[in-house]
């Protein structure tokens, strides 16, 4: 690169960030993420997030000077930085400045009163030079940031990340942290305010990560050594304590944290339940199924039509006898399904399978089949799971009362989720080690060559396709319990593009990325209700990130890790 | 009675007539091999016989039962194997795995590790990478593997689809020797190629495919000497 042409390569790409920041503005992200705080009195979310849009604008500037050399490196690629931070200030500015004369608003909705507030200041267009100076000293960090030495540069961004993530899940910490009594309380109102950390806070938790970065860096080499010295049996020790300080969190946060984060757990554990099952089906097999909500549907109707003390109520069994009769259904409703489709390869099952999610949403919300199903009124009075001794599991005529523990709340469901997810786990498990499990993972990658040694596609893909269907099946059936009354229309094809996503996000194949996965893209968009707006244009980002920079998943299994990063080092030359 | 037959197979994709009515027999113990050029239809007969392919007329006799009335996952219970053309490794799946897969047609697991014993002594390479992924062996050492794991399943008759395909001279050497060595164990051998040259040099009798029919059908040593086949595949003039 011409040491000419490095200002106006840093001109293009501050406007380029600048127009990313427009749209972030446009789409009206800007003024939803300004309610919540970061650090509270000092920078709302949605401050943050324009100026991290500037600050990583100045760093990629920065970095595409890199060719450059000579004495003055440094200062044109500090330069660079803060032209390119100034650019993306500029467009914000020349925004409001056209936002003054002309009605933006009629194109664009999201080009409010407020949004201009925000982009001033709360000074009107007199104010519209405070951006772009703000971002240009932005895009100077992003660009003395890429001066600093690595060992500065990965506590400083770990910190970063860690503050925002605390900020983002304060009220959970909070809520949590109040719940623990009154000293307790009073840490967490000093870490964490209403709406973001404190000021306190977030000094506290910037420089604590820093320094255990850094102590990390010094001495954790020493730390990996001597654990992988230690004995077995102090290995193990270790892994025990590490599950049980997981389970104990696990079992533990959702008596602590309030109706509403226990909700958001129930769901979690759900969509874990989900991706486990279909896990076999995609992970393992190979088959993309786009309609495993068919079977979650069928699942929660078999439970809301055996138990429901409703109209549409047929039999009043127990919860527990229900389960499994459901489980079996949605399997059978899997060979039903299964048969005729799986004959077809890869981009049509997924076709196909689409087709049945829809079918069997629409006609569960018929009028046609009203009469059994509830149409769009959905079966309502599902009985929640009781723990009695005297639990009868055959038909009774009255409604029952619970001479035993109800299981009511989510709290409660929980640990039902829990414990169904636990034994799904470990049945993926060990299928995954069976003769069947290595014939399905043949079959995903070469459904002729597995045939020809002797695999039978078709059982094989059923096989598959059924005990996937079953999981999904269990999980509908805690889904009906949990909310009490079922509706066709929550049965949408974006439940199983949510199950899909979260794979492919843990890891395809992965039993522990299944559970990352549910947790990142379930678990916090429900947690953050100020981003649940705009959930599924992160959610597409999020894919095409990992597609690009992570493409084995958050958790990977072994064997994509190793195939995708070439950990193994591979053969030396031919042969 | 020959160990297998086929007779006036045709095959098709669609509408495309790929097999116009091919006959082969292969005698128990021997290495035939079936060459010519690319496109002729040689994979085709191979998936014809593995069953992947059924033929819309003819018949395939095999052990003096026709293999027609079974589905292709079925043959190999009854003692063929193949070694698919471009080795057909499971990429992400170990070697160990791969060998495993190979052997799913067997019910007894004592099989499994004798025979994975044997592998291990033809190819002492696949020993040392067994818990490797496939994917991320070399060419060569992927055909030993694809060889292998045909040989797990205890097969009488082998169908190797042009197991010398982009491999370095020294690694062809190799692998036709090991072909050699494995027919002398009492496997027979029907062994599709390009590389004609190597293919007569081990094997017994030949045939010469073109465009979907069988053109010649000789001894190994007369097809050497036979001069259309010298100009069209072993580049002489
Ligand atoms: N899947 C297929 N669909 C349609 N035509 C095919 C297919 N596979 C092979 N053919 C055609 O059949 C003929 C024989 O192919 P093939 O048996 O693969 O040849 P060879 O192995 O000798 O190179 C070719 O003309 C090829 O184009
Ligand atoms: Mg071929």
């Amino acid at each position: 690169m011409k040491k000419e042409n490095f200002l106006w390569n840093s001109i293009k790409t501050g406007m380029l960030g600048g127009s990313i920041a427009l749209f972030i503005c446009l789409i009206g992200m800007t003024e939803v993420f300004s309610k919540r705080d970061v650090i509270e009195k000092v920078i709302t979310l949605g401050q943050f997030v324009l100026l991290a849009t500037s600050v990583m604008t100045g760093l990629i500037a920065s970095r595409q000077t890199s060719q450059l050399v000579g004495e003055n490196r440094s200062l044109h690629r500090l330069t660079a930085g803060l032209v390119a931070g100034l650019m993306t200030g500029v467009v914000l500015a020349l925004f409001v400045l056209a936002g003054d004369k002309v009605n933006i608003r009629a194109v664009f909705l999201n080009a409010t009163p407020g949004l201009y507030n925000i982009l001033t200041f709360e000074k009107g267009v007199s104010g519209v030079w405070v951006l772009p100076v703000i971002s240009a000293v932005s895009g100077l960090i992003g660009a003395a940031f890429l001066l600093l030495p690595q060992a500065a540069q990965k506590p400083l961004t770990q910190a970063t990340l860690f503050l925002f993530f605390m900020a983002l899940f304060s009220g959970l910490f909070r809520v949590v942290l109040i719940n623990q009594g009154t000293n307790w309380e009073k840490i967490a109102k000093y870490l964490y305010g209403q709406t973001g950390v404190t000021s306190e806070g977030a000094l506290i938790f910037f420089f604590a990560v820093v320094i255990i970065s850094v102590l990390w860096s010094w001495r954790g080499q020493s730390v990996k050594t001597s654990v992988a010295h230690l004995p077995k049996g102090g290995k193990l020790t270790l892994r025990l304590l590490a599950f049980a300080a997981i389970g104990y969190v696990a079992l533990g946060l959702p008596q602590v944290s309030g109706p509403f984060i226990a909700q958001v757990i129930v769901t979690v554990a759900l969509f874990i339940l989900m991706g486990l099952g279909l896990n076999i089906t995609l992970g393992f097999a190979g088959l993309l199924d786009l309609g495993f909500v068919a079977f979650y549907a069928i699942g929660a109707y078999t439970v809301g039509l055996l138990t429901s003390y409703g109209p549409f109520g047929l039999q009043h069994i127990s919860f527990w006898a229900a389960v499994p009769i459901a489980v079996l259904v949605a399997m059978a409703a899997g060979f039903v399904l299964g048969l005729p489709v799986l004959g077809v390869r890869g981009d049509y099952l997924a076709i196909a399978t689409l087709g049945f999610g829809e079918i069997v949403r629409l006609l569960a919300g018929s009028d046609f089949l009203a009469k059994y199903f509830g149409g769009p009124q959905g079966v309502i009075g599902i009985q929640k799971p009781c723990l009695g001794v005297l639990e009868p599991f055959v038909k009774i005529d009255v409604p029952r009362v619970c001479n035993g523990i109800e299981l009511g709340k989510p709290q409660d469901i929980y640990y039902v989720a829990v414990a169904a997810a636990l034994l799904i786990a470990f049945v993926a498990w060990r299928l995954r080690e069976s003769r069947l499990g290595r014939a399905w993972m043949a079959i995903r990658e070469d459904e002729d060559v597995a045939e020809a040694l002797g695999v039978n596609l078709i059982q094989t893909k059923l096989l598959a396709y059924m005990l996937g269907a079953a999981m999904a099946g269990l999980g509908g059936a805690i889904f009906a319990t949990l909310i009490g009354s079922i509706f066709a229309s929550s049965m949408q094809l974006i439940v199983s593009i949510n199950v899909v996503s979260l794979i492919i996000v843990g890891g395809m194949g992965s039993i522990p990325g299944v559970i990352v996965g549910a947790i990142a893209l379930i678990g916090l968009p429900e947690l953050l209700r100020e981003v649940s707006e705009f959930r599924y244009l992160l959610y597409g980002m999020t894919l095409i990130i990992m597609m690009l920079s992570k493409p084995e998943g958050l958790w990977p299994s072994q064997a994509a890790k190793r195939e995708l990063h070439h950990v193994e080092a591979s053969t030396e030359a031919e042969l | 009675m020959s160990m297998l037959t086929v007779e006036n197979a045709h095959t098709y994709y669609g509408n495309i007539h790929a097999l116009k009515g091919i006959n082969i027999t292969i005698e128990k113990g021997e290495i035939v091999t079936l060459i010519g050029g690319n496109g002729a239809g040689k994979t085709t007969t191979l998936r014809t016989i593995s069953g992947l392919l059924k033929p819309r007329e003819g018949d395939i006799t095999y052990e003096d039962e026709s293999l027609l009335k079974y589905k292709a996952h079925e043959i190999v219970y009854k003692g063929i194997s193949m070694v698919p053309e471009g080795r057909g490794v499971f990429a992400r799946l170990t070697v160990t795995e791969n060998l495993e897969m190979g052997a799913y047609s067997l019910s007894n697991k004592q099989d499994m590790g004798n025979n994975m014993e044997r592998v291990f002594n033809l190819f002492p390479r696949l020993k040392e990478r067994r818990s490797q992924l496939a994917g991320t062996l070399s060419g060569g050492e992927q055909q030993m593997l694809a060889t292998g794991r045909a040989l797990m399943a205890d097969p009488r008759l082998l169908l190797m689809d042009e197991p010398s395909m982009g491999l370095a001279p020294v690694l062809v050497e190799l692998i036709f020797e090991t072909i050699e060595q494995i027919n002398k164990t009492g496997v027979t051998i029907l062994l599709v190629e390009q590389n004609a040259l190597m293919a007569l040099s081990i094997a017994h009798r030949g045939y010469v495919l073109q465009t979907g029919e069988i053109v010649i059908s000789d001894t190994a040593q007369n097809l050497k000497d036979n001069p259309t086949v010298q100009k069209a595949y072993l580049g002489m003039e």
